[in-house]
């Protein structure tokens, strides 16, 4: 009797019993279950939901490990720049280290394993206590959450914010695929709006940062957005900007690989290429409508808005969290409006909400995770009105025809 | 020998718990969102829709005969916003700073609909004692959540009870180790009330099944 026969007899011992579901999480996450579709005919394929999840977790991959990377460079970067010393970014010189990496894997591999082990301790108590299978809505959501928050945020705030995301983000609404609004963006707004000075400002992006204020050591840890919300000039070039040589948030930098990463769910058909598409249409529409306010002398340099909205419309997309939140937040099969013309408007609003909020919030200054919860609220009412759209338009066919 | 009557007993208590007005009838909302992040103002707040509710109860109850139907909405509003006058000049003139921080909630207790919803469900039909015990009733259900919310919005939010330092301070030290206590500004803000009064629901439903709704 091989091991995989073993597990199913197992799992017909735990049947019925409170643990089952906690034993099948496991047992599934390994084999496929030797259950069958019980009636009526059904199409088969082989991309159900764990593979899905997976698919993702393999184009979060690359940029987890840059983010790794990254970590440790910008500490060490900022260190230098202290002491006087500018650093000219190299890809095999001074970033991919083993400085760089055990720097960033200290930081960044601790929060990875407490957004996991914490949200999937909750996703199993709630399996438990109301006797439905684990369900595999975590595992995606476990990778985006240390990707989407600073180095330095504290693990037991982390851990909070988490535990406060999967219950009321998720569970309360009957898990997964249930949700309204998408579950690592629920952690990043609670975080956000619980703990603001850990989670914003000119010291949190960078490792060390906050620990040497008032020091001789003081390092700046400012992202682009937080330079051109203060009108204050950028020493980043657009290699910097494009590769994600920048502070910023651990896995949100690159954006060169986080574009490889959108081609791949693109390619597998996880993600919606409508919503990417529509989605970067409306942040560089928004964009374009800044820039043309600038060139027409609305506003004089000495506006409060002035550093942002004079930033080129091809420069918002690479800067930030917006291209991250565009592949991976707001292509949510289960947040995301659902019929394809919905899909275009839920997109390009997403994209043009986004950098208007970046722009005209000053105390926000990444609008990408504000503006996809939004329209994760307005989803199903942008589909209801694609469906009745198409209803009205076959109505009058019928009209016509039988008239 | 009881107090009260079973009867009587039950229009103080079932407002308390199965028949809450903010948890199962879900009313009065906007004042439990608004003004609880700070106990004290919640425990002002309920102290005045008791006294509100208890003695326009009766006073409702006394004229419910002499009441021309068509007109009852109003007198209900003429009674109520007397009684609201009568909190406001006395919170202006003993707790004038806890009148700024409730501000135009006081004056919207006129409109809270849980006093308007007894008058109208109750005391126009019962007498007044009786008025007057649902009245309690209601106001205690309603003030209870009003103090539990609060009670966890000033706690965790700014770390004090009725302005008291209970918890420790801001965490200094910085890193992904930093342990220590920070304050939860989301606690503060009227979401979070939203959320305090929801989860207070989810809780008091999973424990009665009774309560929970078909569809």
């Amino acid at each position: 009797m091989g091991l995989k026969e073993k597990l199913h007899g197992i799992k017909e011992d735990f049947k019925g019993k409170k643990m089952a579901p906690a034993f099948n999480a496991l047992h599934t996450f390994l084999y496929t279950p030797n259950e069958t579709t019980h009636n009526g005919s059904h199409i088969r394929a082989v991309d159900d939901l764990k593979r899905t999840m997976n698919t993702v977790i393999m184009a979060l991959v690359p940029v987890l490990i840059w983010g790794i990377f990254n970590a440790g460079y910008q500490h060490y970067a900022a260190v230098d720049a202290a002491n006087g010393v500018i650093r000219e970014a190299s890809l095999f010189g001074n970033f991919f280290t083993w400085d760089n990496f055990t720097m960033g894997a200290i930081t960044v591999l601790p929060l990875v394993i407490v957004s996991y082990a914490v949200g999937l301790a909750v996703e199993f108590v709630f399996a438990v206590i109301k006797g439905h299978e684990v369900e595999e809505g975590y595992l995606v959501t476990g990778m985006l959450v240390p990707l989407i928050v600073p180095v330095d945020i504290p693990l037991w705030m982390l851990a909070v914010a988490v535990i406060f995301g999967v219950v009321i983000g998720k569970e309360v609404f009957g898990g997964t695929g249930m949700n309204i609004l998408n579950p690592a963006l629920t952690i990043r707004a609670f975080l956000f709006f619980a703990y603001p000075t850990w989670m914003s400002g000119d010291k949190v992006w960078v490792h060390g940062a906050k620990e040497a204020v008032g020091t001789p050591d003081a390092i700046s840890g400012e992202t682009i957005l937080g330079s051109y919300a203060q009108n204050s000039s950028v020493v980043y070039d657009f290699t910097d900007k494009f590769f994600g040589f920048i502070p910023g948030s651990v896995g949100e930098t690159s954006t060169f690989l986080i574009l490889l990463g959108g081609l791949f769910l693109m390619f597998t058909k996880i993600a919606s290429w409508r919503i990417i598409l529509s989605a970067i249409v409306g942040a560089a529409a928004m964009g374009l409508i800044f820039n043309g306010v600038v060139d027409a002398g609305w506003i004089t340099e000495s506006s409060k808005f002035y550093g942002l909205m004079s930033t080129p419309y091809w420069e918002h997309l690479i800067i930030g969290g917006i291209a991250f939140g565009i592949v991976y937040m707001a292509t949510d099969p289960v947040s995301g409006a659902q019929t394809n013309t919905g899909k275009y408007w839920y997109g390009f609003l997403i994209g043009f909400i986004s950098i208007m909020i970046r722009v005209f919030n000053p105390a926000y200054p990444e609008g990408v995770f504000l503006a996809i919860l939004l329209m994760n609220v307005f989803a199903p009412t942008i589909d209801h009105y694609v469906v009745q759209a198409n209803v009205k338009k076959r109505m009058k066919r019928l009209k016509l025809k039988t008239a | 020998m009881a107090l009260l009557s079973k009867k009587d007993r039950g229009l103080i208590m079932d407002p308390l718990a199965d028949n809450n007005p903010i948890t199962i009838q879900v009313l009065g909302i906007c004042s439990a969102l608004a003004i609880t992040a700070q106990l004290k103002a919640s425990i002002v707040m309920a102290v005045s829709v008791l006294f509100v509710l208890s003695v326009g109860n009766v006073v409702i109850s006394l004229m419910r005969n002499i009441i021309p139907s068509k007109i009852r909405i109003i007198v209900q509003l003429v009674v109520v916003a007397a009684l609201v006058i009568i909190v406001d000049q006395v919170l202006k003139a003993f707790a004038y700073e806890l009148s700024k921080t409730l501000s135009v909630f006081v004056g919207l207790i006129i409109t809270n609909c849980i006093i308007m919803g007894r008058f109208e469900a109750f005391a126009l039909g019962n007498g007044p004692y009786r008025s007057f015990l649902d009245g309690i009733g209601n106001a205690a259900g309603y003030g209870a959540i009003l103090i539990i919310v609060g009670f966890s919005r000033e706690l965790l939010g700014s770390g004090t009870l009725l302005g008291f330092k209970v918890l420790g301070d801001p965490i200094e030290k910085t890193g992904l180790y930093a342990i220590g206590y920070e304050n939860n500004g989301f606690m503060l803000l009227s979401p979070m009330a939203l959320i305090v009064v929801g989860i207070i629901i989810w809780v008091q439903r999973s424990r009665n099944k009774t309560l929970i709704e078909e569809n």
